[in-house]
Parts: structure tokens; C-alpha cells; sequence
């Protein structure tokens, strides 16, 4: 499963993250890597981006890219 | 200078703060070359001989953003003496995220831990001891935002620059991508072993074979070709023990280092997920209710505190904004009237030269100065306290598909008001490419300088219409214009730049009113000294243009006018000529006459002068009997308040009162009858606001888009686009609405 599927409040662990390229450098710049925890917790008033914790901040990422990064629960 | 001391760290992590409290109010904003980002610098104020450098805020030192390659530009080839590397021990992993990238360059190193007084009350603990250990470099815990640790911090860098100690070596990487790295920087060094220092060869090969590893196009396009083709061989083989990717494989590597060095230094009071007074507070912002209204709230007080005219919807209240630029105005005029006293008797070129060139030059810079103040504040007072962030998140979904994020909803919105400090909003923007879009579709919104032309032309052809759908269409297509042109630019010319919407919602913070403060009046003084002498300049260039003409200089004016005086009417003004052979120019769009382009023209000082210049060019509708009758139709009482002293009729202030009051407001509607005869159709009156609306913005504006982009070339394909939009726009409008017609 993604990113994607998880609802708020639900926490999942990374495993893998998309295809080689900017984004998935930029996400992984930005914490998001392999076997990090990371934890929803909302989705923007309009139903995108989302918003998650993860190292105990708060980053927020569009669905687009959620479905990108392959998590388990 | 001894030494030059290099700002570097996250966005949010107090940077700005920390530069400002070690620098004071003493700084310099330049630019970085080619790019829309501020390059500030300063000295330190408890010693003169320390120079301090402020660079981008970044996560990391990859080639992917203008910020990034600043910052890591920067270090590389600059080599500052000493980086101070500020971390925000609240959100200590991703900040050493940074942290060890900075170290790879070999640059001597201090790391400032700052926030510790939230860190404590959270109930955290930061091992700065263990941390340097582990680190090899000094680890000086502070407070950024009362100055709490500096003085030790800046006694560590200072020792740090003198001494210029060799880092530890870290060991972050696994054995292949140290392999790798290992191998290629043998190679770097194998062809470069003529020069000097062996030491800092080593050092900058180690640090451009991480690079090269890492797949980075810039180093790697530094290379030779066989080289290149060598390194990349090692590359691909180091990808195969690594899932097929390097590049992923070293973040990977890093933050497995820092999970491991926090694990160490770290002790938090709680594990997991906490959720912090700033998330309660998220929890009502962002919520899925009460997101839209508090943003549309906060939107409209943001708008109205800057320009409303009834402020908190109490008539005649003037907000902050408008009553300081009232105040500024205010003041400017009675020192104008000084002025005027003083050179009365001057000859009339150097009379008009100081009155209408030179004072309403400045007058149109001080004018905005409040505005810009007033706006900046509160923008600085969002972007600070991070509800910017928020508004990003909330109105993202919308903005992305113009291909914009969503902040770029604030510089539009202020569009209505002034293009001048919505303008300037767009620094706000996290991209290049959206600040120069923004930039360019922010001037098409309808300004309220822009108000005028639309009230007179309205009244005077459209008076058996509906008039406020006329206006209102003109809104309306204001925002499909920006939308499509938009569209456009991100299809055609930024096709390759990638949009993404990785973002930190950064924690809420009660901003520091110094640094509110000092935010806002660099603003003022960018604006002031950059902006302004655009505005100048051009205000100048188009006085001479409208008050002399070629027998200015051959003494036929002289003859002829009986004082002497060499200056020309308007009508017989360089600018007439100008105007009349620009004019057929504007005959597809239904006003190819030389007294509308002038009109144009004029706008560019500011947009209310379409209107006054064409009261003065059509001089015959509002000649003096015109007036009188016109007039005669309000008791004293009316005549008063519309300006008149005592409420007497005065034919001396009846033009002025005429053209900057009723014309403005649309009030005659059988104003400049003559007009009629050069904007023959309601098509080309539409199409002549259309063009108005669209085309360059005033000299304040493409100021203040100069000190944006800052470059020539991006503000003159700015003005140049914005240009073609508005002939396009303005064509298809007079050709439909004439065919409808």
C-alpha cells in the first residue's frame, strides 16, 4: 500500500520510495526514508495535500505524491 | 575584514533571527547574481571586523533549487572562514540532515543548537557535548530569539576560524559508496597533482566524488570528457550494489547516521507521535470547516488594514494603510507648496521641471512607501507566526492547476488593491518560476488606480447598460487573463521545471517584533532606493516627452510665446508626435488615434493619469462655459463637499475638481463628447479599458518587478508579455464586440 490510502491518524512504516529523480530526492531530503515512520495527520480543507508527521515535524505533500511512497502498516 | 562568518541552515530554524540579532539593525541586502534570492550581509555589531554572510535557507546542498546551489556555491568556492550551521533542536533530525552535508565540504564548522528553551520545555534533553564528539565540531546551544548563548557561539566561531581545525572524518557511508567515493576522488587527484596544497585538493576531490556519486549534473559537467566517462563507470557499479540508485542510497545512509547519532545525544521525554500546543492550534486553522472562513477572514482584515477606505466597514474610516499614505501624501504636498513658494518665480522650464518632473516623481514613490510598509508587516507577521505555510496547504489544491502554488493567492489578492506591494509580496513564493509568474499576472489585476478608467469610460459609452456588469466583466476577465497567460507560461516557457509541494508546516511561533520591524523596513528601503529610481527615471523621461517639442530647441517656441517660454502644449509635445505615429498601431484595436495612445502612455506614471490626460487633450469638452453649466446643477452645499472652498463656485479649481472627481467617479455622463469621435464604438471603449487593464503597469510597479526579479532581461520579457496580452486580449475584444455589434 501508499501513503496515499493511510487515513489521518493512521501510521504506517516507509519502504520504498518511487522513481529515481528530483522528488524522490526532494522527499528523501526531507526525511522520508526507508523504514521511517510516518504518521498522518490531516488532509487539507479542499481534499489535497496532505499533511504528516514524520522525524517530529510536520511536512505536507500532495496525493500525487503520497501514491509515490510505498509503505506498510 | 578578519573574518567572513557564513549563516547557514534550514528554513523555520530561527536563521533570519539569529543573523538579525548578531548583525542588529546594520545590513546590507543585495542579490545573488541571476536569481530572485536576497543575498544578505553585515557586520557583527560587538566586533566591526567580522563580516557575516546570511545564506538561503535549505535542507540540503543538492543541485535542485536556486537557494540550494547559492548556499553551496558559496561554501565550496568562497570558502567562508568559519559556517555557523544553526539547528533547530526542536526538529533535530532533519536539521543534522544539513548539518552533515556541510561537513562533507570540509569547511570549518560550528553548529548553533538553537531553541534549546522549547526543547527544555518539552521536557527534551540535547547532549551538545556528546554531540560535538560525535560531530567533531563545536555544538554551542542557544536562543536565538533572545540572544541567550550567542556571545560563547560567536567566541567558538571565531577560535573555529582561527585555528581551522580538519573535521572528523564521519563515518556515515556504507562500504560501496565509500568504495566508490574513494575511487573517484583518486582519480580527481591523479591529473590535479600540480598545483599546491595537496590538503586541499584531497579535500575538495572528497567532496566532489560524494557529488559525483550522488549523480550531480553540475559537478559532473566540470569533468572531461574521458574522465567522466571513467567516473561514471564507477558510479553505475556502485548502483548495482545499491538497489539500482546512489543518489537515494546516500540520504538513506545520512539519515540512518543521524538516527544513530540522535539516538545517542537525544533524550526524548516522549517516544513517537506528541502533539504539541502548535498542532491544537493547526487543528483549528486548517480544519476542514473552519479552514475557508478563518482564511477568507484573515484574507479580507490583511486586505482592508492596507487599503480599505472603510476601514471595519465604518464609513469614511480610513485603515492604517490609507491613512499613512494619506499622511505621506499629505505632508509631501505642503513641502511641495514650500517648494512652489520658493520658485515662483523661476523660469518656467525650471519651474515645471521641479513641480511636475521632479516632486511628482517622488511623489509617486513616497505615496506608496506606506502601503508597501503596512503591507509587508503583515505579511512578515503571517510568514513569521507560519500560518503562510497554511495558506499554501489550504488553497494548494486551486492554485496547482494554473500551474501556481497557493501562495501565490496573497500577491493576486493585493493585486486589487496596489501592484506595488503585490508585487513585492511574490519574494513570499518558494519557486523561481512562480515568483515570475506571479510577478507578471499580478499586473493585470485591477488596481484601484486602475478604478478611474473604468468609471469614466463605463459612464460615458456604456450609459444605457448595466454598469456594473460592464465593471464587473472587466474583473472577471482580469482573472481569466491571469489564468490563461498562467497556463501558458507553465506550458511553454518553465515546461521542464518540475512542480512538487514537498513543504514543512512549520510550528506556530509568536514572531519577534524585532524581526517583524527590520523585515519591514528593508522592504521600505529596497523599494525606495531600487523601485524608486525606475519610477523616477521614467516620470522624468515622460515630462520632457510631454512638455517639449522640437521648436523647444530652435527658439520658435521662444518667439512665439509671448513670456519666452520654450515648453509646447501637450497636444504639440514631442509625445503628441510619438503618439501619432504610434497610433496606427492601435487601429485593430478600435482607438488608432494619437490622443488615446498618449493617454496609454501617460497611464505608466499611474494609471488614475489616463483620465487626466484625456480631460486635458479633449480640452474643448471641458472648457471653462462647459464647467460652469455643469456644475450649476449642485447647491453650495453640494459644491463644498465636492471641493469647492465655501462651497463657491471657483473656475480656477473646477478643472481639477472636474477631472480628479467627477471624471474618477464616472459621475458626467456626457463627459469629453469629443473623445467620441476617435473611440467611435462601445467595442473600442471596452477594448481601450481592456488594454488599459492589461498592458505594463505603472512605473511603481515595473520598479518594484525590477527589484523582484532582478534582472533587465526577466522585467523587460515581463513588461514585454504583458504587453502582448493586453494587444491580444484587446484585439479579439474590439473584433468580436464589433461583430456583435
Amino acid at each position: 500500500m501508499t501513503l496515499k490510502d493511510l487515513k489521518p491518524g493512521q501510521e504506517g512504516t516507509v519502504i520504498s520510495i518511487g522513481d529515481k529523480g528530483p522528488m524522490r530526492r526532494r522527499i528523501m531530503d526531507m526525511g522520508v526514508t526507508p523504514g521511517t515512520v510516518i504518521k498522518v495527520i490531516k488532509v487539507a480543507p479542499l481534499g489535497d495535500p496532505i499533511e504528516v508527521n514524520i522525524r517530529g515535524y510536520e511536512l505536507s505533500l500532495r496525493k500525487d505524491e503520497a501514491e509515490n511512497i510505498e509503505i506498510k502498516m | 575584514m578578519d573574518y567572513v562568518i557564513a549563516l547557514a541552515g534550514n528554513p523555520n530554524s530561527g536563521k533570519t533571527t539569529l543573523f538579525n540579532e548578531l548583525t542588529g539593525s546594520k545590513q546590507h541586502v543585495g542579490n545573488w547574481p541571476g536569481v530572485t534570492v536576497d543575498k544578505k550581509e553585515g557586520v557583527y555589531k560587538k566586533d566591526k571586523n567580522i563580516k557575516i554572510l546570511d545564506l538561503p535557507g535549505t535542507y540540503s546542498l543538492s543541485p535542485y533549487s536556486a537557494e540550494e546551489i547559492i548556499a553551496r556555491d558559496y561554501i565550496v568556492k568562497n570558502k567562508p572562514d568559519v559556517v555557523i550551521n544553526i539547528v533547530d533542536g526542536t526538529n533535530i533530525e532533519r536539521n543534522l540532515y544539513l548539518t552533515l552535508q556541510i561537513a562533507e565540504t570540509k569547511i570549518p564548522m560550528v553548529v548553533a543548537m538553537n531553541m534549546m528553551d522549547e526543547v527544555e520545555s518539552q521536557g527534551d534533553k540535547i547532549d551538545c557535548e556528546k554531540l560535538k564528539n560525535i560531530l567533531g565540531v563545536p555544538v554551542i546551544p542557544i536562543v536565538a530569539r533572545n540572544g541567550k548563548g550567542l556571545d560563547k557561539l560567536m567566541a567558538e566561531a571565531v577560535k573555529v576560524a582561527k585555528d581551522k581545525p580538519l573535521g572528523k572524518k564521519l563515518e556515515v557511508f556504507d562500504e560501496n559508496i565509500s568504495n566508490a567515493v574513494n575511487a573517484i576522488s583518486e582519480l580527481l587527484i591523479e591529473s590535479n597533482n600540480d598545483s599546491s596544497s595537496v590538503k586541499a585538493i584531497s579535500t575538495e576531490a572528497q567532496w566532489k566524488a560524494i557529488k559525483l556519486v550522488e549523480n550531480d549534473e553540475i559537478v559532473s559537467s566540470t569533468l572531461s570528457d574521458n574522465k567522466r566517462a571513467a567516473v561514471e563507470k564507477i558510479v553505475r557499479e556502485a548502483e548495482k550494489n545499491a538497489d539500482g540508485d546512489t543518489e537515494a542510497k546516500i540520504a538513506d545512509l545520512r539519515y540512518q547516521f543521524i538516527t544513530k547519532t540522535v539516538n545517542t545525544a537525544v533524550k526524548k521525554s516522549k517516544k513517537g507521535y506528541v502533539e504539541t500546543k502548535s498542532d491544537k492550534i493547526d487543528k483549528i486553522l486548517t480544519n476542514r470547516f473552519l479552514a475557508l472562513p478563518i482564511f477568507a477572514i484573515i484574507m479580507y482584515l490583511m486586505f482592508a488594514i492596507t487599503f480599505s477606505e472603510n476601514f471595519l466597514l465604518i464609513e469614511g474610516l480610513p485603515s492604517p494603510g490609507v491613512w499613512l499614505a494619506g499622511l505621506a501624501e499629505g505632508l509631501w504636498g505642503s513641502f511641495a507648496d514650500v517648494v512652489d513658494g520658493l520658485i515662483a518665480n523661476a523660469s518656467p522650464v525650471v519651474y515645471s521641471l521641479i513641480m511636475d518632473g521632479v516632486i511628482e516623481g517622488l511623489g509617486a514613490i513616497i505615496g506608496f512607501i506606506p502601503l508597501v510598509w503596512v503591507l509587508y508587516l503583515l505579511i512578515s507577521f503571517l510568514e513569521d507566526c507560519g500560518y503562510m505555510a497554511r495558506i499554501a496547504f489550504v488553497m494548494d489544491r486551486i492554485f496547482r492547476r494554473f500551474g501556481l502554488s497557493g501562495r501565490s493567492f496573497i500577491p493576486l489578492l493585493m493585486g486589487f488593491g496596489c501592484g506595488v506591494p503585490a508585487v513585492m509580496a511574490t519574494r513570499t513564493l518558494d519557486s523561481e518560476k512562480d515568483r515570475t509568474i506571479t510577478t507578471i499576472i499580478t499586473a493585470f489585476m485591477p488596481c484601484g488606480a486602475k478604478l478611474p478608467i473604468f468609471a469614466m469610460f463605463v459612464s460615458t459609452f456604456f450609459a444605457g447598460n448595466n454598469k456594473t456588469l460592464v465593471t464587473y466583466s472587466l474583473y472577471m476577465l482580469s482573472i481569466v487573463v491571469a489564468i490563461v497567460v498562467s497556463l501558458i507560461l507553465n506550458k511553454f516557457v518553465y515546461k521542464s521545471a518540475t512542480s512538487n509541494f514537498v513543504m514543512e508546516l512549520p510550528r506556530y511561533r509568536v514572531p519577534t517584533i524585532k524581526s517583524i520591524a527590520i523585515h519591514g523596513w528593508e522592504k521600505v528601503k529596497g523599494f525606495a532606493v531600487k523601485a524608486g529610481t525606475v519610477i523616477f527615471i521614467s516620470t522624468i523621461l515622460i515630462w520632457l516627452l510631454s512638455n517639449f517639442n522640437i521648436n523647444s530647441f530652435n527658439g520658435v517656441n521662444a518667439a512665439n510665446n509671448e513670456d519666452g517660454v520654450i515648453m509646447a502644449e501637450m497636444d504639440d509635445s514631442f509625445l503628441a508626435s510619438v503618439g501619432n505615429a504610434v497610433a496606427p498601431v492601435f487601429k485593430p484595436l478600435g482607438f488608432g488615434e494619437w490622443r488615446p495612445t498618449v493617454g496609454v502612455a501617460t497611464g505608466w506614471i499611474a494609471k488614475e493619469m489616463v483620465v487626466v490626460t484625456l480631460a486635458q487633450l479633449y480640452d474643448d469638452d471641458v472648457s471653462p462655459e462647459y464647467l460652469e453649466g455643469y456644475f450649476s446643477q449642485y447647491n453650495q452645499e453640494e459644491l463644498e463637499e465636492l471641493g469647492f472652498e465655501d462651497g463657491q463656485y471657483d473656475e480656477e479649481a473646477a478643472f481639477d475638481i472636474y477631472t480628479e472627481g467627477i471624471l474618477w467617479e464616472g459621475e458626467d455622463e456626457n463627459a469629453l463628447s469629443t473623445m467620441k469621435d476617435d473611440i467611435k464604438t462601445k467595442a473600442a471603449a471596452y477594448s481601450y479599458m481592456v488594454f488599459n487593464l492589461l498592458c505594463m503597469p505603472c512605473f511603481a510597479a515595473v520598479g518594484a518587478t525590477k527589484r523582484e526579479l532582478k534582472s533587465w532581461k526577466l522585467t523587460g520579457a515581463a513588461v514585454g508579455t504583458q504587453m502582448l496580452t493586453a494587444y491580444i486580449v484587446a484585439f479579439v475584444v474590439y473584433t468580436v464586440g464589433s461583430l456583435i455589434a
